[in-house]
């Protein structure tokens, strides 16, 4: 009686179906019209959203077309900005500076500190207050850059100038690095503050990939008779290398997008030198922001094509940075 | 006699019965297969002090004690009797830092070699630079309150600057224009960002289509676009070549572009964390998609998804380089953003701030104290509303490639 079924062996205890079971009830697998339409719907929102970046790269584009056709290669390598002079005359160059000198002093803050802060964390702290000091992080990285950038202003930088001035009346006679005719509005004040906006976010990262650091790895390394500076050189940092290549990528890429500090903080001056502790300097951001409002026609494009140079430059950084980071967090660094 | 034997049996644990058989023949044979038991008849082997490698003994607080005072007076030494110089607080710090990190290593290597010595230094090392992190914090929302308290009166949310001049007190006047316009213009750039967002985050956690791994990647990617970049789009699509004029609403499209990705991933996080069971009851009981997706798995994100809207908001509330870009700026009330200049809290502080006069930059930091405040009650309630449903999970301002960790899994 049973062989027959198609849907196979069937419990004895179960009561004997109806005869109308025999059949198999029809299954419907295709999506209905409602389905269709909220898939539609769905995936436009996607699609728009991937479209909105797109079209943001396009459009600088298109806009920067005619600066970058006006100054061509010169568009790289010249350090003066007057687009709407005649003829006219810009680059990126000097900007483009600032940005990486600013940049690099925060990162080369930013780096040690967050690592040695994630590392407190996770590893020193007592495990009471280890939520708090996360959350301490997060909170950091909420704080708007403008309040950073003022407190920079008013507080900070006073703070630290006559440690600049000593230093420049020290070393300035003979050290390139610190020389300057005047302190205060400089690149590197600048990428002070930047750092501050870079840290909570790098120690953010670098927490999280740390702490993934398989714990019985550790253990193994203390029973061993390891000191907890041990476990961390020989377990927990090889673990994290990704994580803290990948933040402190992703910290650079808002240290060279960050605009408030170096606009309320640098004294304008459009130049390549190395002297960073010297007033003046100009990155590619602040020189946007203080810009656009005098720009005319081949301005305004020369504005766009150094946004773009920027866009480029933060967009494969972090696109960089999220692909080492998803890969760290797998374990395929391991 | 029975007494010695079983000391010397305690004293070898790990004694074969051959060393049984001969403890049992006297005392001077089991002292020798004994680890150094001394005189047969004396004392039992006495165990060395249990050690916990990660308490402190005196000897480690003399040592760390006796470096900090060296260190101290040698930095004092510096700046009293060397150096021409008067005292400032923090340089004394940082070369007190920097002589007692050596100090400190040859004072542990002495006693207790180099490992150690190595830990030490590395812990000192370690907490200094958590202290890095952790002061400004303190220094900042300090400061802030500091500053911003003294200038701060009743009259600051109801009145505008309309009629304040450049050289009145910094207690006259308001901020009222900026912080409606900072409140529609967030207002706006929700009711745009929210829904764009939350539909990618859909798509890219229930139908997982193609267009997944792209629009991942820039999301994340679009995380840190840089904010003035933003607003320099606005700014040529639509100033520029005079289609609308600086408005608030064009403020609230720069700060939806920014605010977009921080939705989008906070939300991916959120579904993603929907137990799978309930999406196929759902499917099972014969509800089609759409609606397990808006009956199902949309409410039971709720709490996190509401967290991803505050979060959002946090994170352009204090943006400044866009809407100095969009929205023009004033010092007039105008509640209509569609049309004509608005002014925006951050955008009022930069102003005020970047002013010559003492009384201006004072309102300033009022004003970045509201700022503050306005953050930190977003902050607050982003946790609160995250902890509170059914996820149970804490969310943060999400940072690129945190989407990616239970990828493939």
């Amino acid at each position: 009686m049973q062989t027959t079924d198609p849907q196979g062996s069937v419990p004895s205890d179960v009561p004997e179906p109806p005869p109308h079971a025999d059949e198999p009830r029809k299954l419907e697998a295709r999506l209905t019209d409602a389905d269709r339409v909220y898939r539609a719907v769905v995936s436009s929102g996607a699609a728009a959203t991937l479209l909105l970046i797109t079209l943001i790269g396009v459009f600088l584009l298109i806009g920067a077309w005619p600066a970058l056709k006006e100054a061509g290669f010169s568009f790289l390598t010249e350090k003066v900005w007057t687009p709407d002079g005649q003829p006219p005359r810009f680059g990126v160059a000097a900007m483009m500076f600032g940005t990486f000198v600013s940049a690099v002093v925060a990162m080369a803050i930013t780096v040690p500190v967050a690592v040695c802060t994630s590392l407190f964390i996770n590893e020193y702290a007592p495990r009471a207050v280890r939520r708090s000091l996360t959350s301490l992080v997060d909170l950091m990285a909420a704080i708007p850059s403008l309040i950073f950038a003022i407190w920079g202003l008013f507080f900070l930088v006073p703070a630290l100038a006559p440690i600049e001035d000593w230093v420049v009346a020290q070393f300035g006679g003979w050290l390139p690095l610190a020389e300057a005719s005047a302190t205060g509005g400089s690149l590197f004040n600048a990428g002070l503050i930047v750092a501050c906006m870079t840290i909570p976010i790098t120690t953010s990262i670098i927490r999280e990939v740390l702490a993934q650091a398989p714990r019985h790895e550790c253990e193994g390394a203390l029973a061993l008779g390891g000191t907890r500076w041990g476990m961390i050189t020989s377990v927990v940092l090889p673990f994290g290398k990704g994580g803290i290549i990948g933040g402190s990528m992703l910290g650079l890429g808002r240290a060279l997008g960050e605009t408030l500090a170096a606009t309320l903080i640098l004294s304008i001056a459009f130049e390549i030198k190395p002297r960073i502790l010297e007033n003046g300097g100009i990155t590619v951001a602040s020189g946007i922001a203080i810009e656009f409002r005098d720009a005319k026609e081949m301005g305004l494009s020369a504005l766009m094509a150094a946004g773009l140079a920027l866009f480029i430059v933060t967009f494969a950084i972090n696109f960089l940075a999220a692909m080492v980071v998803s890969r760290s967090r797998s374990g395929a660094s391991t | 006699m029975t007494t010695q034997e079983t000391r010397a049996l305690t004293a070898a644990p790990g004694a074969s019965p051959a060393s049984l058989d001969a403890g049992s023949k006297g005392a001077p044979t089991a002292s020798s297969t004994g680890p150094s038991t001394g005189s047969p008849a004396g004392p039992a082997r006495r165990v060395p002090p249990r050690r916990r490698p990660r308490a402190w003994r005196w000897s480690d607080i003399a040592e760390a004690a006796g470096a900090l005072a060296a260190s101290f007076f040698l930095t004092w030494l510096i700046f009293n009797r060397l150096l021409p110089f008067r005292i400032m607080p923090l340089a004394f710090f940082a070369i007190w830092f920097v002589l007692f990190l050596p100090i400190y290593w040859f004072v542990t290597k002495d006693g207790q070699g180099t490992t150690a010595a190595k830990d030490r230094v590395a812990t000192v090392f370690v907490m200094a630079g958590a202290l890095f992190t952790f002061t400004p914090i303190v220094f900042v929302i300090g400061y802030v309150l500091y500053r911003g308290l003294k200038s701060l009166s009743g009259n600051f949310f109801t009145q505008t600057m309309q009629f304040v001049g450049p050289l009145a007190e910094a207690t006259d006047g308001g901020a009222l224009h900026s912080i409606i316009g900072t409140l529609e213009q967030l207002a706006l750039a929700t009711v745009i960002a929210v829904p764009l967002g939350v539909l990618t985050a859909v798509y890219l956690s229930e139908i997982k289509g193609p267009l997944a791994r792209p629009v991942r990647l820039v999301a994340d990617a679009m995380t840190a676009l840089p904010s003035i970049v933003a607003g320099l789009f606005i700014f040529s699509l639509f100033i520029k070549p005079h289609i609308i004029g600086q408005s608030g609403i064009l403020g609230s499209l720069a700060l939806s572009i920014l605010m977009l990705p921080t939705v989008t991933i906070t939300a991916e996080q959120v579904l993603r964390v929907v137990p799978g069971s309930l999406r196929e009851a759902a499917l099972a009981l014969g509800a089609p998609y759409w609606r397990s997706v808006l009956m199902v798995v949309l409410p039971t994100a709720r709490a996190g998804l509401s967290t991803a809207v505050i979060l959002g908001m946090a994170r352009v509330v204090g943006e400044t380089a866009p809407v100095l870009m969009t929205t023009g700026g004033t010092t007039l009330l105008n509640p209509n953003p569609l049309s004509g200049f608005q002014d925006n809290l951050p955008l009022f502080v930069f102003t005020q701030i970047r002013s010559s006069q003492e009384s201006q930059v004072d309102r300033g930091w009022a004003g970045a104290l509201i700022l503050l405040v306005i953050v930190l009650l977003l902050f607050i309630l982003a946790r609160l509303v995250g902890s509170a449903g059914p996820g149970r999970r804490r969310f943060r301002i999400p940072i690129p490639g945190r989407g990616g960790r239970r990828r493939g899994r």
